[in-house]
């Protein structure tokens, strides 16, 4: 299988049907292959194809084979022929081959049709508009679609029919249990691995039971073995629970995903050895069909995991993440800041009075750790991502940036920073989104009467530029014509922007002020200028709600996720996504960029943390671990970590470039909203629904697991007992969910929420 | 395997009965079984799918609690259109009514004037968002301002009181550095110290801070100073202040000093405003005082019963001081008294202990009688009402007596003044009717025949104050046709009974409700069952001569003072009700009042039996009379029903 991702490029095409006709490749990596869709339509990497597919492997040839007779099947004539053509195959070969497939691929199964292997085939390739949720596909159904001269009736019964063997249902829950009594007696280590394999085995005997009409066995079946299953899956058998009619089953998104994705398991190779062994022993098809058809089970040299090291990775919706996901090279350094000249004088002064001389490299550096100004080696090259020019407002920036950050103060354990909470009062329960702008003047607030309302929260009001035909009689050459433009009437402290026709979810500023993004419930992304505060742009695309936006820390691209289960990479001057990242089984329900707008990072609902590329639009990364929605994502500033907050209460830390879980806080006791690292990372502040600030100790977080080797090597964590040592700090507001949470430069902890009396 | 196990995921479906109505109301009369179950699990399925949905939206919105809005846009991701018209934010509009053996819940649909709509002056604009900052943290100390909650709860407070070994449990070390903390012990320290100390109460400091000395010393001063605009404040401040939690200690110390030292200098002014003060601290939602009623408690007791509270007794009003310290003292008990620390049963002692000694001062007697009085009609009962007589006997020899002293004879007055007071009240309520002068005198000695014209007057006036609220439900259950007659009246004294019929809250006046026998309406379609029909009307309609049942009692004195029958087998053959088929609907068709509504309900015997039993747990006084009234309208009422 891992053959399939190495193949050469030029072939890409039709691997990606065959790897959907063999249901080689889970949902969790089918997103690498089809991840990026250039902004031109799909049909046109379609048609020049499959060319090269012509002396493939014999397995491939039977994928063509199982596709041609589908074509034959519905009498697409023209696409038989020019498929053969374009395969290179013979007419006569393939009725023949056609029956050695049909013999091959279903192996010891007993419903022994072809018909069926060749429907799932198909189905995966065209059942697409139905399948609206996982338009990963979208590419790849293009390529039948086209040749498949449109057929465009979305069949999702056929994507089910793999449920259509089956065998008797009255011995269903013998399998299940039989399985249970075996793995119960295997030796303690084996045990805890090999309980894996109940919940997907559960879900998929479940689903094959509801699926040939077995109702009443299906009820029993559900009742009783799902209290067996682990606790974090309840909200998946609560969905589960609802279905019990095989006409439920079409359009069901969650059903969908476990068939269209494989559950991932990570077992090692003696434990596999053992279950394999039971299972042929005891003639068990039918759980050995479902381990088959269903799971992956990614085979490990070594130790069998412990039952915490595996609770601590599983949860999501489709198992743990494969081993070889995450082994993509990322580049988490930091892009090498421009060179500017700081006017040194006045600063100096002011330092003096700080504690001894601050240093004067560029503070992003600082934290880093990097003594000289040359490249990081694991950051990206400097225009891998085109970046925009900075401009001479963005230069004065950086040098207010560089100033304040010498006045920062150091953080840590023993100092702790202030936290400024500002309070929302009168929100009525309709505040959905915050963000504060990076110099910490603005605050924007989304609500969901469907306004955005932008405050200044310095003594300087909000102003926007005059009309046009006011600006006409202004003196352009006057030295002051910036302040000229402004409407001096129009100052207040607030502005709201009307425009959006639903609850706003997300907000986000640009770096340079001049903008605010907001997503929305109806499914647009606006772009706002904070200079007339009007709407510029409505970004178009998500046909859903959009969950979150966030700007790139260089302005410019913005990335947007939301219950479509895509994430779109947009750029403010185009009025169609750049990218789109495609493979979360879930909606997305955060996102946030790399420090080095290299990569973005989105939470889903199937409880997993994805890490794209923006050059390729590869997922380069799936953390897996969360037992519920993910609802906050930070990046350390420098780039090296991921921190990641959700439904549950836990917040867990990652390493980027191990792709390993290194940590896990545990303390708040609801959805954690925000979070955010200090700007040196020596501290991680969360704010959740249960009205407390927490502060976590992330240096220390971060130094206790570097010193470990064998976790590196192997990917197994040994998590710390107790994360109450890193817990810092504890702070209850007065009945107000904190939703926001922002560092300003001088690393003053600023926290946002609506007061909820 | 998952270890603890959880609830059963269980597949609820929605009964098909439900379908069936749901039918009926869209005006599909016979649904087929068959087609009820396949709709039910369809609507079913369907249900939980949009459930799921909103439930992502709520969380999106940041919020706990799932509104309409969320349903309706999970319904809009299906493509369906959403249910307008479900606005509510907080209650739920639907009302549960059952009968015949169906029970449903449905959607009361008034018909609304638009005129009276039009003319209702606008409702106050909501105030607009708005934005405040405050210093939720200062260098990792929370600072204790109204903003932010009290650094100590007060479950915490409590905890740490009655149950101290409990607070520093392992369990609990979570929170252990955390408050920490908060009270400004450095983290580090006390983190360290954790693991070993676990076992021993946790280090509290006892410093304040300079601004706490400085509010202590501004609060201490302006509560016992002069001007009283000052003290208003003061106490204000001592009332609400969220952050009084480390000086509590201090404050109670000043309390207890100042009484100690006032009462020897007879400082009356003093010592009110040290009882303000009291006062004050217990209406602080943030502390729990329990620590300190061991210097509370004496203060507040002294001023009670003292000997002497004033310089000039004759003159000065110490008795109101005593009242007001004896309320307090009530509070007290009512809030901290347990089983463990028995504050109630010890103050109830040394009261009684003072009034049974013979050589108690008049003050002293004043104040154990006002202490034991504000304790509740309870202890009223038991350990006064016996001593009336002789403490009536005692009355009498001063004021009739020989003149011994001025402040005797005042003292004397006040104490017969109490006593009337509180007890009138509580035989107003035991005692039976008639009152008779003569019973009065030779039950109660010298004081009888006063209590009797006192006891007359508080049944006039309970009376009069339960005509001015007062409610009523009448029910008349299918197997064994009876009249239940229960007349909620809203004097506060006990937990209204639940109505099974709820009438809507804004009707003030007395509304009747009658269920009666037999399907009435045509449109029911399953004839097995029986139906009954609700029918309410207003007032107006009840005074009207076509009156179904009306209570207006001529005969009684205290005509609706009951709250509830005394037993119920004086009420259960109350009304026979003609099963005859359209027993009620026609005077409610026929007849002019205005019908509000008709609600198909059955009331199984458990409800009925179950409304009787909460009715009797309510305060049950004085019943007869009512129970007389009843009767004679029982006739009336059996004529009308049968109409």
């Amino acid at each position: 299988m891992a053959a399939v991702q190495d193949a050469p490029v030029e072939a890409d095409n039709e691997k990606e049907i065959k790897t959907e006709t063999l249901n080689d490749a889970a949902g969790n990596h089918a997103s690498a292959a089809g991840g990026v869709i250039p902004s031109p339509p799909v049909a046109s990497t379609s048609s020049s194809g499959p060319a090269k597919a012509g002396g493939p492997g014999s397995e491939e040839q039977q994928t063509l084979m199982a596709v041609l007779q589908f074509l034959k099947k519905n009498n697409f004539v023209g696409a038989v022929d020019v498929l053969r053509r374009e395969a290179g195959i013979l007419e006569d070969s393939d009725e023949s081959q056609g029956q050695e497939l049909a013999a091959s691929a279903l192996g010891g199964a007993e419903a022994g049709d072809a018909t069926c292997t060749l429907s799932r085939a198909s189905s995966c390739t065209t059942s697409t508009p139905a399948v609206a949720a996982a338009p990963a596909k979208g590419a790849r159904c293009a390529v039948v679609c086209v040749s498949a001269g449109g057929e465009d009736q979305p069949d999702v019964n056929v994507v089910l029919s793999a449920y259509s063997q089956q065998g008797d249902p009255a011995l269903y829950q013998g399998y299940y249990s039989g399985l249970k009594k075996f793995v119960e007696s295997v030796l303690d280590c084996h045990r805890a691995e090999l309980s894996q394999l109940f919940y997907p085995l559960f879900v998929h005997m479940y689903l094959e039971l509801v699926y040939n009409n077995h109702e009443t066995e299906a009820k029993a079946f559900f009742e009783k073995f799902s209290g067996d299953q682990e606790c974090y899956y309840q909200d998946d058998l609560r969905v589960l629970s609802g279905l019990t009619k095989k006409e439920h089953m079409k359009g069901n998104e969650t059903l969908l995903d476990f068939r269209t994705s494989k559950f991932v398991l990570r077992i090692s190779r003696d434990s596999y050895q053992l279950l394999k062994r039971h299972l042929q022993e005891r003639q068990n098809n039918q759980i050995w069909n479902i381990i088959q058809e269903h799971l992956y089970i990614d085979i490990f040299d070594g130790m069998p995991r412990s039952k915490s090291q595996i609770d601590s990775m599983s949860g999501s919706l489709a198992g743990e993440a494969k081993r070889e996901a995450n082994k993509a090279k990322v580049f988490y350094g930091l892009l090498k800041e421009p060179e500017i000249d700081v006017p040194l004088d006045d600063e100096d002064e002011e330092g003096e009075n700080e504690e001894g001389k601050p240093k004067k490299k560029k503070p992003k550096k600082d934290s880093m750790g990097s003594k000289s100004k040359k490249q990081d080696p694991n950051a990206p090259q400097q225009n891998r991502i085109p970046l925009p020019e900075l401009k001479d407002s963005d230069k004065l920036d950086k040098i207010m940036y560089m100033k304040e950050a010498t006045k920062r103060i150091r953080l840590g354990p023993e100092s702790l920073p202030s936290i400024c909470f500002y309070t929302f009062l009168n929100a009525y329960q309709g505040l959905t989104a915050v963000d504060f702008t990076d110099d910490s003047s603005l605050i924007a607030g989304g609500f969901a009467d469907s306004t955005v309302r932008v405050w200044s929260v310095t003594p300087k009001k909000l102003r926007s530029v005059k009309s046009a035909a006011d600006l006409n009689l202004i003196d352009k050459e006057s030295d002051d014509v910036l302040e000229r433009i402004m409407d001096e009437k129009s100052a207040s402290e607030s502005k709201i922007l009307y425009g959006h026709s639903g609850p706003v979810y997300g907000v986000s500023f640009s770096p340079d002020r001049n903008y605010l993004l907001s997503c929305s419930e109806d499914g647009t992304v606006r772009l706002w200028s904070l200079q007339t505060f009007t709407c510029l742009v409505g970004y178009k695309g998500h046909n859903y709600p959009v969950w979150d936006t966030q700007f790139s820390p260089y302005g410019y691209y913005f990335i947007s996720g939301g219950h479509d289960r895509v994430a779109r990479l947009w750029a403010t001057d185009h009025y169609q996504p750049l990218r789109m990242f495609a493979g979360h089984l879930a909606d997305i329900t955060c996102t946030q960029f790399h420090p080095n707008s290299n990569y973005v990072a989105t939470g889903s609902a199937d409880r997993t943390v994805r890490l794209w590329d923006i050059l390729n639009g590869n997922c380069v990364r799936i953390f897996t671990g969360h037992k519920g929605p993910i609802h906050s994502l930070a990046f350390s500033p420098n780039g090296k970590y991921l921190a990641s907050g959700a439904t549950d209460g836990r917040v867990l830390l990652w390493d980027i470039g191990h792709g390993l879980m290194i940590g896990e806080l545990k303390g708040h006791t609801d959805t954690v909203y925000s979070l955010k690292f200090s700007r040196d990372g020596e501290i991680l502040a969360s704010g959740s629904m249960d009205n407390t600030v927490r502060l976590w100790d992330s240096i220390k977080a971060f130094d206790d697991i570097e010193t470990d080797d064998f976790t590196a090597a192997t990917g197994h964590i040994h998590l710390p007992e107790n994360s109450q040592e890193l817990l810092l700090g504890t702070y209850m507001t007065k009945s107000t969910p904190v939703i926001h949470l922002h560092f300003t430069r001088r690393n003053l902890l600023l926290a946002a929420g609506a007061y909820n009396p | 395997m998952a270890d603890e196990r959880r609830p059963k995921q269980c597949s609820l479906v929605l009964p098909t009965e439900s379908m069936k109505v749901m039918a009926e109301s869209v005006g599909v009369g016979q649904l087929q079984e068959e087609c009820c179950v396949a709709l039910s699990e369809e609507v079913s399925y369907r249900i939980k799918e949009i459930a799921q949905d909103a439930l992502k939206f709520m969380h999106h919105g940041k919020r706990r609690k799932l509104t309409t809005n969320d349903i309706d846009h999970a319904l809009k991701l299906k493509n369906v259109e959403p249910l307008y018209g479900f606005q509510s934010q907080e209650f739920i509009p639907f009302r549960f009514a059952s009968g015949g053996g169906r029970e449903l819940h449905f959607y009361e649909e008034k018909e609304v004037d638009l005129s009276d709509i039009i003319n209702t002056p606008l409702p106050r604009v909501p105030l607009d968002v708005s934005l405040k900052a405050h210093w939720l943290s200062i260098e990792g100390v929370q600072p204790a301002i109204p903003e932010n909650p009290p650094p100590v709860s007060k479950e915490q407070q409590k905890v740490e009181s009655t149950e101290p070994l409990k607070a520093v449990k392992p369990g609990q070390e979570e929170e252990g550095p955390v408050q920490g903390k908060g009270q400004g012990v450095t983290s580090a320290e006390s983190k360290g110290k954790e693991k070993s100390i676990s076992r021993l109460k946790p280090r509290s400091t006892h410093e304040l801070s300079v601004e706490q000395q400085l509010y202590y010393k501004e609060i201490t001063e302006a509560c016992v100073g002069s001007c009283e605009a000052k003290r208003a404040e003061a106490l204000q401040s001592i009332a609400t202040d969220p952050g009084l939690y480390q000086m509590l200690p201090r404050f109670s110390t000043f309390i207890s000093e100042g009484v100690r030292v006032n009462v020897v200098q007879n400082n009356l002014a003093l010592l009110i405003y040290l009882m303000r003060m009291v006062k004050a601290l217990m209406d602080n939602p943030t502390l729990y005082l329990e620590k300190y009623l061991h210097e509370l408690i004496p203060a507040v007791v002294t001023c009670i019963v003292s000997k002497q509270l004033c310089l000039r007794p004759d003159m000065d009003n110490h008795w109101a001081l005593r009242d007001f310290a004896a309320r307090l003292m009530a509070q007290i008990c009512k809030t901290f008294s347990t089983t463990n620390n028995n504050i109630q049963s010890r103050i109830t002692k040394t009261f009684t202990k003072s009034l049974l000694d013979d050589k108690t001062q008049w003050t002293t007697r004043y104040g154990s009688i006002a202490g034991l009085a504000e304790l509740g009609p309870d202890v009223i009962k038991t350990l006064i009402l016996p001593r009336l007589s002789i403490e009536g006997a005692r009355i009498k020899a001063v004021v009739e007596g020989p003149v011994i002293s001025n402040i005797d004879k005042i003292g004397a007055d006040h104490v017969q003044s109490l006593l009337l007071k509180h007890c009138a009240s509580v035989i107003a309520k035991t005692r039976p009717l008639p009152d008779n002068v003569d019973q009065y005198r030779a039950d109660y000695g010298y004081l009888g025949s006063m209590l009797c014209s006192h006891v007359v007057k508080a049944r006039a006036q309970a009376a009069l104050q339960a005509q001015q609220v007062n409610r009523t439900t009448l029910t008349i259950t299918q197997p064994r046709p009876t009249l239940t007659l229960s007349q909620g009246v809203s004097t506060g004294s006990g937990p209204r009974t639940p109505n099974i019929i709820k009438v809507p809250s804004s009707l003030t006046l007395p509304v009747q409700t009658l269920v009666s026998t037999r399907p009435v309406t045509p449109a029911q379609p399953s004839p097995p069952a029986t139906k009954y029909i609700v029918m309410s009307t207003s007032t107006a309609a009840a005074t009207s001569p076509q009156v179904v049942i009306s209570l207006t009692s001529s005969r009684s004195s205290s005509p609706i003072t009951s709250t509830a029958p005394s037993s119920t087998s004086t009420l259960q053959p109350l009304v026979k009700v003609e099963h005859t088929g359209q027993s009620v609907t026609t005077p409610g068709a026929g007849g002019s009042r205005t019908l509000q509504k008709y609600i198909v309900v059955s009331l199984p015997s458990a409800v009925s039996s179950e409304v009787k039993a909460s009715s009797l747990s309510s305060p049950s006084t004085a019943v007869d009379s009512t129970v007389k009234a009843d009767r004679t309208e029982l006739p009336g009422a059996s004529t009308h029903s049968s109409h």
